[in-house]
């Protein structure tokens, strides 16, 4: 199941401390639009292992500011609440699969 | 629901792949910067495309593109920005997305070298797209490096949403706001440390929180990560398929000589072979 995170979901999720990812990205971005189909199937494919969300920076900009995003679409990758990677811009889906895999 | 094939370029290769693509009754999406623009268009005179001499080229790009047009196939003016290879592939142009089955690469040679420090920040202060990023940048300083013809409209865009903007060229822009201070430079660098800091623009400092670096087109390389290339030409075999799986490439992009008969013939190929590569996906 695909998340839209708030400040406060995102908080509360990061704090749970398991595998996230998450997709900052924005409705006016074509590449972010392109990018979504993507992320859902990994949404699907990853229920229970690890926790997939998207972060829209328009409405969240104190999120976006936090993780320092400059650049959308940005895929951040937590664990036990930390940030363990990062991938800006459109990439293939092994790219994303590849840290999902070896973190779980 | 999608096209058939989408062809990237809209020169004599991608127009050839077209009208090739369209006699075996597929649907063709072209994307490419407007007809005038490409090289040949602006050739005064051309002399030895066969059957047709003493031609300036824009009459033969023209005859090209109505050709096609007359065939069905569809045209979308604009840069394509990026490419995903996810249930065929999708291609992003501005703010629209487009997706098609098979890809064909003809965008021509893309004679830009990238600036120092460019793909170190590129997500952490470069950014290649305006409207995707513009906003991030609200109220901060930024560089436009303008290399394209619509580089003024997207950094008037960058003004108008509250970007700080300069505009770095090495020619005098046509169209940008008044409002936006331009500076005349050549020799380009992106600085910084964590992010990017200043655009070194002919060994002054430009202080800026980012840099968009506006080019007439993304390297094949670039939108196609894992693009096999040799010297800077996409590799290719006599098929025109390139080492990704369902991806052509044709014209310039493959190599030397540049020509419109050269390049007419290999979008022809390259065309017949995305076909082939369809019918026997759908066969299997």
């Amino acid at each position: 199941m695909l998340v839209h995170f708030s400040k406060e979901g995102f908080d509360k999720a990061l704090s749970q401390g398991g595998l996230m990812m998450v997709d900052f990205w924005a409705e006016w971005c074509g590449p972010c639009r392109m990018l979504g189909p993507l992320v859902e199937d990994l949404a699907k494919q990853y229920e229970g292992k690890a926790v997939v969300g998207k972060v829209n920076v328009d409405e969240e900009q104190e999120l976006a500011i936090r993780y320092g995003v400059m650049s959308i679409p940005t895929v951040i990758f937590f664990k036990d609440g930390k940030e363990i990677d990062r991938k800006v811009g459109v990439m293939p889906p092994n790219a994303f699969t590849q840290v999902l895999d070896s973190n779980l | 629901m999608g096209y058939d094939i989408i062809v990237l370029g809209g020169g004599p290769a991608g127009l050839a792949a077209a009208v090739a693509a369209r006699g075996r009754g597929k649907t063709v999406l072209v994307i490419g910067n407007p007809w005038r623009d490409s090289p040949l268009a602006k050739a005064e005179r051309v002399d030895n495309y066969l059957g047709l001499p003493g031609r300036t080229g824009a009459e033969l790009v023209g005859t090209f593109r109505a050709h096609a047009e007359e065939l069905g196939a569809d045209f979308l003016t604009g840069r394509a920005l990026s490419v995903m290879a996810w249930n065929g592939f999708m291609v992003t142009v501005g703010s629209q997305v487009c997706d098609g089955q098979a890809l064909i690469l003809a965008p021509g040679v893309v004679r830009q070298a990238k600036y120092p420090g460019e793909s170190e920040f590129l997500g952490r202060g470069v950014s290649y797209c305006a409207t995707c990023d513009g906003m991030l940048y609200r109220g901060k300083p930024v560089a436009v490096v303008g290399r394209s013809k619509d580089a003024p409209l997207e950094a008037n865009y960058l003004h108008g949403i509250g970007c700080q903007v300069t505009y770095v060229s090495a020619r005098e822009p046509e169209g940008l706001d008044r409002a936006i201070p331009w500076v005349k430079a050549n020799k380009l660098a992106v600085k910084g440390t964590q992010t990017v800091t200043a655009l070194e623009a002919d060994g002054a400092d430009l202080p800026c929180a980012g840099v968009f670096i506006l080019r007439e087109a993304v390297a094949p390389a670039d939108l196609l990560p894992g693009l096999e290339t040799e010297g800077g030409f996409i590799k290719v075999d006599r098929a025109m398929a390139t080492n990704l799986p369902g991806v052509f490439a044709a014209g310039d992009c493959t190599g030397l000589p540049l020509q419109a008969a050269k390049a007419v013939g290999e979008g022809h190929v390259a065309a017949l072979s995305a076909c082939e590569y369809l019918d026997k996906r759908k066969e299997a």
